[in-house]
């Protein structure tokens, strides 16, 4: 692909708990701007190729470059000092406590080791309004809110502090219909600020009308990488379950 | 603060209750309220309160810890044998507060290094700690006649009894750590969801450690006024007072699954259940059905909790 450099590159990523091999090989790239569909049947290694990214899991083999310098991501808090940050399936929140506890849980704004409050109260509140995220009040505990408004919260943090890629663990499962369309719309807004996405799903649908990119995985190895719109859903769907990519006459990259 | 605001404030509806019992309780005998029963009083509550004070912080990070009172005979017993050895009396108090703060770091480093759940964990230190004070003192108690703790025990100062500045020093500190610092933040976030908070990177050992570290440094302090009122040191003493500790921080509202509840509540708590215990005393009922009535007392304690959580 030609044009920016890739803000990520996996390259020959493999890896194996105890007997079982997960990755064989793997890679994945991501360009700022853009939303990459990962795909693929459970035990695909879809999830485990993202957890590496994301330092959850550690690769037997392979090399992560992050703008073309090779990352070392052996916890999530090495991700995050590369502007990875991820967004999970389950809301990822601790419901008894209000946004601004949320939004900063972990890298608390303070002086001496006590909490400055007000400053984060009025972080949250810019950092929300940015997204166009309205939440009646900053103070009540995030527990009493809808699936919808805290996964808005957990992407507003994820995006807070200097994201560059965002990874997005079927961000839509736990949602309703509305909901859905509203991270959907909130993503819309980050891929125009330069934030490349990546985003996994089991929705082919939701899938095909919304990623630019996608990357096939079956058995642990890369099936195709290739523009979305280069296939029919149909198309999609049989390399997902088959794990052989399907002869076509536009160019593919890889097979 | 509007009103809303106060009726929805844990602290006032527990409070509430106390100011009540203390009100029932001067009606039904004149000398409840009295300058020698509330010196009285205030002198019982100081030691459970104290250690509700930590038992508090480790309950709201979603732990429990039993060992605080075999802790507290253990700090007693370094302090009792020390000053027996001709230890200077505040160096001796400095190293009791050591010890207790080491078996509580002991704790916190079996939870998270070893994996132990904190049950498991502080009933064996609870095992552990109370042996050891018995195996130092071969089973003797240690009068301890130093000024400084008699001080402690006995004396007064602006007409409060020392034991009461204790209670609420502790109570201002720890209630400033847990609603003001990083530290605190992170004790509610990790009993709110300790999965959560790992994922968000707090290092969720490192302040496990810190909390039971804190819980045993609380626990060491009791022994210090402990060791004042008794001028003595009995590796006996405190028998399941862990289990007032933790009645008291219930009673007093703090959810026992974690990461909710206010630690000033359990020193309300720890004067609900002395004011039973005294009450009871003055009106001449027999310390039997005192057991019985702070068990209902629990019990019904969280039982509103829960219809009040049923309600939001």
């Amino acid at each position: 692909m030609s044009g920016p450099d890739p803000l990520v590159e996996m390259r020959h990523i493999s890896k194996n708990f105890g007997g079982l091999q997960a990755l064989t090989n793997a890679s994945l790239e991501l360009y700022p701007g853009e939303v990459l569909g990962v795909l693929g049947h459970n035990g695909a290694g879809k999830s485990t190729l993202i957890k590496i990214l994301a330092g959850a899991e550690t690769a037997t083999e392979g090399a992560i470059f992050v703008n073309g310098h090779e990352a070392h991501i052996s916890d999530p808090n090495d991700a995050r000092a590369f502007g990875i940050e991820t967004i999970y399936q389950e809301l990822a929140l601790c419901g008894n406590l209000n946004a601004p506890s949320n939004l900063y849980m972990g890298r608390e704004i303070s002086k001496w080791g006590f909490l400055d409050k007000k400053t984060m109260k009025a972080e949250t509140e810019r950092a929300l309004s940015k997204l166009n995220i309205r939440i009646k009040s900053l103070d009540t505990e995030v527990e009493t809110m809808s699936g919808g408004q805290r996964q808005a919260i957990s992407i507003s943090r994820a995006v807070h502090f200097d994201t560059k890629i965002l990874i997005m663990d079927e961000p839509t499962a736990a949602l309703g219909m509305e909901e859905s369309k509203m991270v959907m719309d909130l993503t819309v807004e980050l891929k125009k600020q330069g934030i490349g996405i990546i985003w996994i799903s089991h929705d082919i649908h939701e899938v095909y009308n919304f990623t630019d990119r996608i990357t096939i995985l079956h058995g642990g190895q890369n099936v195709i990488t290739a523009p979305t719109r280069n296939f029919t859903q149909d198309e999609i769907v049989s390399m997902i379950i088959s794990g052989r990519p399907v002869e076509h006459a536009q160019d593919k990259e890889e097979a | 603060m509007g009103i809303a605001k106060l009726k929805s404030n844990p602290v006032v509806w527990i409070l509430l209750v106390a100011v009540l019992m203390a009100v029932i309780l001067s009606f039904l005998s004149p000398f409840f309220m009295t300058v020698g029963n509330m010196t009285n009083l205030s002198k019982q509550v100081s030691i459970v309160a104290i250690l509700a004070a930590g038992q508090a912080v480790v309950i709201i990070s979603g732990g429990i810890d039993l060992s605080v009172g075999s802790v507290l005979a253990f700090s007693a017993v370094v302090i009792g044998t020390l000053i027996q050895m001709d230890v200077n009396p505040t160096l001796a108090m400095f190293a009791g507060l050591l010890a207790g703060t080491f078996a509580g770091w002991i704790n916190g480093m079996v939870i998270t290094r070893a994996k132990i759940p904190p049950f498991i964990a502080t009933l064996g230190m609870l095992g552990i700690a109370r042996g050891m004070a018995l195996a130092i003192t071969g089973g003797v108690s240690h009068p301890v006649l130093s000024p400084l703790f008699l001080y402690i025990g006995n004396a007064k100062l602006l007409g409060l009894p020392i034991p009461l500045y204790f209670v609420i020093v502790t109570f201002l500190v720890v209630g400033i750590m847990m609603h003001k610092t990083v530290f605190g933040r992170h004790v509610y976030a990790i009993g709110g969801n300790e999965r959560v908070a790992r994922l968000q990177g707090i290092p969720v050992d490192r302040q496990k450690v810190k909390i039971y570290a804190l819980s045993g440094f609380l626990a060491a302090l009791a022994a210090v006024v402990m060791t004042g009122r008794l001028a003595a040191t009995p590796p006996s003493v405190a028998q399941a007072i862990e289990l007032q500790a933790i009645a008291a921080v219930i009673i007093g509202g703090v959810s026992f699954v974690g990461g909710r509840g206010i630690v000033l509540t359990a020193l309300i708590g720890a004067l609900i259940m002395a004011m039973i215990t005294n009450g009871l005393n003055i009106l001449g009922i027999s310390s039997f059905y005192q057991q019985v009535l702070i068990g209902v007392v629990i019990i019904v304690a969280v039982w509103l909790d829960n219809l009040k959580s049923s309600a939001r």
